[in-house]
C-alpha cells in the first residue's frame, strides 16, 4: 500500500498542509521572479508543484482511507480535490502548452484553496464515513464531477490571464508580470478547449449519475440534481456561444470566471442538501 | 620565473571613436578582405590575429612578440585603407592585456553597440573568430579568449537585462503583435502605404517569421514593387476597406491627410473576424488609423508615440542594466586574463593604451 510502510506517519491534515506549502513556494518563488522582472524558471515551479501534487495525493489517500470512499464528503474535502483536480491537469497541460506563468497562477490558486480549506476548521468538522454507500458509480460520478470542477478552476485561472493580457495591451502596461504573460491567442485557444474539456467530464459525470437516479428515483437529491444540471447547464451553453462565436473575448472570459464561482458557490447547497450519513469527530483522521 | 614574451592585444576604431566618414574608409569589405590577409601573413611577431569587421567597428585582437609588431599592424592597415598614420592615431583604440579582454568581452555583450545590448554582435564576433580559426591565424592565446568571452557573454546576458526589450520601433511593434497572436508564420500582415517606416517594419515583421504580406498603396505600381522586395502580394487601394478583416496586423504609414481606416471600416471587419483579434499599427503622421478604433473590443491600436515611448522605457530599462553588467564582465575579464596571463602577459612600454569607455566621441 502506497502510504503503509515507508511513509512517515502523519495525519492527512499534516500532508494536506505540507502540500500547501509547496504550493505557495512555488507562487513566492514566481512571485520573487516577476518582482525582480526576471523570467521564472518553469521546471523548479513544475517541480515545486508536482512536489505539492504527490504530497496532497498521500493526504488525499488517507483521508480516502479513513473515509472509506473518494474524499468527497464535506466542503473541505471538496476545495482540497478541486485543487487536486486541476493541478492534476495543468501537470499534463503546462508542459504541452507551455504557456508561461501557468505554473505560477496555478501554485497561487492551489495554495489560496487549499489553505483556506485547511483554515477553517468548521469545513471539516464533520466527516461522513462512506458518503456514497458503497456505490462505486455514483463515487464515480462524484469524482468525475470535481475533476471537471478543477478543470473549470484551471479555465478561471487561464482567463483571468486572458484578461490581464488584454488589459496590459489596452493600457499600455507592458512590463513587470504583464511582460511575461502568454499571448492573447494562445490564452484563447486554452480557454476554449478547457472549456470543452471541462464541459464533457460533467456531461460525462452526469450521464453516470443518472444511470444510478434511474434505478431508484426516491433516493434521488433534487436540490442536488438541479443544481448540478444548471451547472453544467450555464457552461454548455457558454460552449456554444464560443463555438458560434457569440460570446468571445473578454466577455468570454468574464463568463468563465463568473461560471467558475458560482460552480463554487454551488457546492455549498450541495453538500449541505445530502442525506445524512454517519460523521467522525472533528480530530485528524487517525489510521 | 621568466617574462612571458608576447602580448596580447586589440588595435581598432568604432563607432565610440570614429566618426561615420572615416568608418567607412576603414570598412574591409568583401573585395579587400583577402590580399588583406595576405598582407598579414608576411607580418614579422605577429603571432595570432582575428579581425573583427562589422559596420560600427574594425577591431583586430591578436598576440604579437614586440609593440613594433603591432605598429607594424597599423602601418599595414593604414596603407592598405589609404589612411594617414596621424589620421588612424587620433582615432584608434589600443589596448592590451587585461583591457584589451575586457573590451572585447564588452563588445560580445552589447555593451559596447550603438543600440546598447543588441545581440546581433555576439553573431559577429563568433564569425570573426570563425574565419580567424579557418585562415588557421589564432592559437593558444586567441582560441581560449574567445571561447571564454562567447561563455561569459551569456553569463552576463541572462544575469542582467541588457538585452530585453526591443529599443527600435519596428521591434517593438512585431513584440506586440507577438504579444497579441503568440506566431507570426500563419498571421497575416497588410502594409499600408509605401514608405520608409513601413517597409523597415516589414522588414522586421519578416526576420521574426511572418510569411504572408500585402502591401497597398494608392500607386499600385509602388505597392507591387514592395511587394516583390518581401515576395508578399499587393492590394489595389480600392479594396483595402472591403478586405480589411482578412488581416491581423495592419500597419498604416502612408502620407495621407487624413484618417485612412475609420471606426465603421473596423466595425464591419470585426463582424468578418468574430472571436479574432486585430492589431493596429499606426505610423503615419497625420494618423492613418482613427483612434476611436481602440476602444473596440479585441482591437488593440499603437501609434508611433506608444512606440517610441515603450522603445524608450526598454532603453532606459537596459542602461540601468550596463553598470551590473561591466561590473560581471570587469569579474570575467579577470579571470580569463589570469588563465592566459603567462602565455600573453607581457608588458608593452606604455605608448597609446586607451579602453572604448575612456576614448569616446
Amino acid at each position: 500500500m502506497l502510504a503503509d510502510s515507508h511513509m512517515p506517519d502523519l495525519t492527512d491534515r499534516t500532508w494536506l498542509w505540507l502540500a500547501t506549502a509547496f504550493y505557495l513556494a512555488g507562487f513566492v518563488l514566481g512571485a520573487l521572479a516577476l518582482l525582480r522582472e526576471r523570467r521564472q524558471s518553469q521546471a523548479v515551479i513544475y517541480a515545486l508543484v508536482l512536489a505539492g501534487f504527490v504530497i496532497q495525493s498521500i493526504g488525499l489517500y488517507e483521508r480516502g482511507l479513513a473515509v472509506k470512499g473518494c474524499p468527497l464528503g464535506n466542503t473541505f474535502e471538496i476545495f482540497q480535490f478541486t485543487a487536486w483536480s486541476a493541478i492534476s491537469l495543468y501537470l499534463v497541460v503546462g508542459p504541452t502548452f507551455r504557456l508561461s506563468l501557468l505554473g505560477f497562477f496555478t501554485s497561487l490558486m492551489s495554495a489560496v484553496l487549499t489553505s483556506v480549506s485547511l483554515a477553517i476548521p468548521a469545513w471539516d468538522a464533520t466527516r461522513r464515513i462512506g458518503a456514497f454507500g458503497g456505490n462505486s458509480w455514483i463515487e464515480f460520478h462524484a469524482a468525475l464531477a470535481l475533476f471537471s470542477y478543477g478543470v473549470f478552476a484551471l479555465l478561471a485561472l487561464t482567463a483571468v490571464m486572458y484578461l490581464l493580457q488584454v488589459f496590459s495591451l489596452k493600457k499600455q502596461h507592458l512590463r513587470g508580470l504583464f511582460a511575461f504573460l502568454p499571448s492573447i491567442r494562445d490564452l484563447d485557444h486554452i480557454n476554449l478547449r478547457l472549456l470543452l474539456a471541462g464541459v464533457m467530464i460533467l456531461t460525462a459525470s452526469i450521464a453516470v449519475g443518472s444511470v444510478y437516479w434511474l434505478q431508484d428515483l426516491d433516493k434521488v437529491n433534487v436540490a442536488k440534481v438541479v443544481t448540478t444540471l444548471a451547472v453544467w447547464a450555464t457552461y454548455a451553453v457558454a460552449l456554444g456561444l464560443r463555438l458560434k462565436t457569440l460570446l468571445v473575448s473578454k466577455r468570454f472570459a468574464w463568463t468563465c470566471i463568473l461560471l467558475f464561482a458560482a460552480a463554487l458557490l454551488s457546492l455549498k447547497p450541495v453538500n449541505s442538501s445530502r442525506q445524512p450519513l454517519p460523521a467522525m469527530p472533528p480530530a485528524s483522521v487517525q489510521r | 620565473m621568466s617574462e612571458p614574451a608576447a602580448t596580447l592585444f586589440l588595435l581598432g576604431a568604432s563607432h565610440r571613436t570614429a566618426p561615420m566618414e572615416l568608418r567607412e574608409r576603414l570598412a574591409l569589405t568583401a573585395d579587400k578582405i583577402e590580399s588583406f590577409h595576405a598582407a598579414l601573413g608576411s607580418l614579422q611577431g605577429l603571432r595570432e590575429i582575428t579581425v573583427l569587421n562589422t559596420c560600427n567597428r574594425v577591431e583586430f585582437y591578436g598576440v604579437a612578440d614586440s609593440p613594433d609588431s603591432v605598429a607594424r599592424l597599423q602601418e599595414t592597415f593604414c596603407a592598405f585603407q589609404g589612411l594617414s598614420s596621424e589620421a588612424f592615431a587620433a582615432i584608434c583604440l589600443q589596448a592590451h592585456g587585461r583591457v584589451a579582454i575586457e573590451h572585447l568581452l564588452s563588445v560580445a555583450c552589447g555593451i559596447e553597440s550603438q543600440m546598447l545590448g543588441e545581440t546581433e554582435i555576439l553573431g559577429q564576433v563568433k564569425d570573426a573568430y570563425a574565419e580567424a580559426q579557418t585562415r588557421r591565424t589564432t592559437g593558444p592565446v586567441l582560441n581560449r579568449v574567445f571561447q571564454k568571452t562567447f561563455q561569459y557573454a551569456k553569463h552576463v546576458r541572462s544575469h542582467t537585462a541588457i538585452n530585453e526589450g526591443q529599443i527600435s520601433i519596428a521591434n517593438v511593434a512585431v513584440d506586440l503583435a507577438l504579444k497579441i497572436f503568440g506566431d507570426l508564420s500563419s498571421t497575416r500582415i497588410l502594409l499600408l502605404g509605401a514608405g520608409d517606416i513601413g517597409e523597415k517594419t516589414a522588414k522586421a515583421f519578416q526576420s521574426r517569421g511572418a510569411a504572408s504580406l500585402t502591401v497597398a498603396s494608392r500607386t499600385f505600381v509602388r505597392a507591387m514593387e514592395l511587394a516583390t522586395t518581401f515576395n508578399g502580394t499587393a492590394l489595389p487601394w480600392e479594396h483595402v476597406t472591403e478586405k480589411l478583416g482578412d488581416y491581423s496586423v495592419i500597419v498604416g504609414s502612408t502620407a495621407a491627410p487624413d484618417i485612412v481606416v475609420s471606426t465603421a471600416d473596423v466595425v464591419a471587419a470585426m463582424k468578418k473576424r468574430r472571436a479574432d483579434p486585430i492589431f493596429f499599427i499606426d505610423l503615419a503622421l497625420p494618423r492613418d488609423i482613427d483612434s476611436a478604433v481602440a476602444k473596440l473590443e479585441n482591437v488593440f491600436l499603437y501609434n508611433l508615440d506608444d512606440l517610441a515611448k515603450i522603445a524608450e522605457q526598454n532603453l532606459a530599462a537596459r542602461t540601468a542594466h550596463v553598470a551590473l553588467a561591466r561590473q560581471i564582465v570587469g569579474e570575467k575579464s579577470e579571470a580569463i586574463w589570469k588563465q592566459i596571463e603567462s602565455q600573453a602577459g607581457g608588458v608593452f612600454p606604455s605608448r597609446h593604451i586607451e579602453t572604448a569607455a575612456q576614448k569616446k566621441i
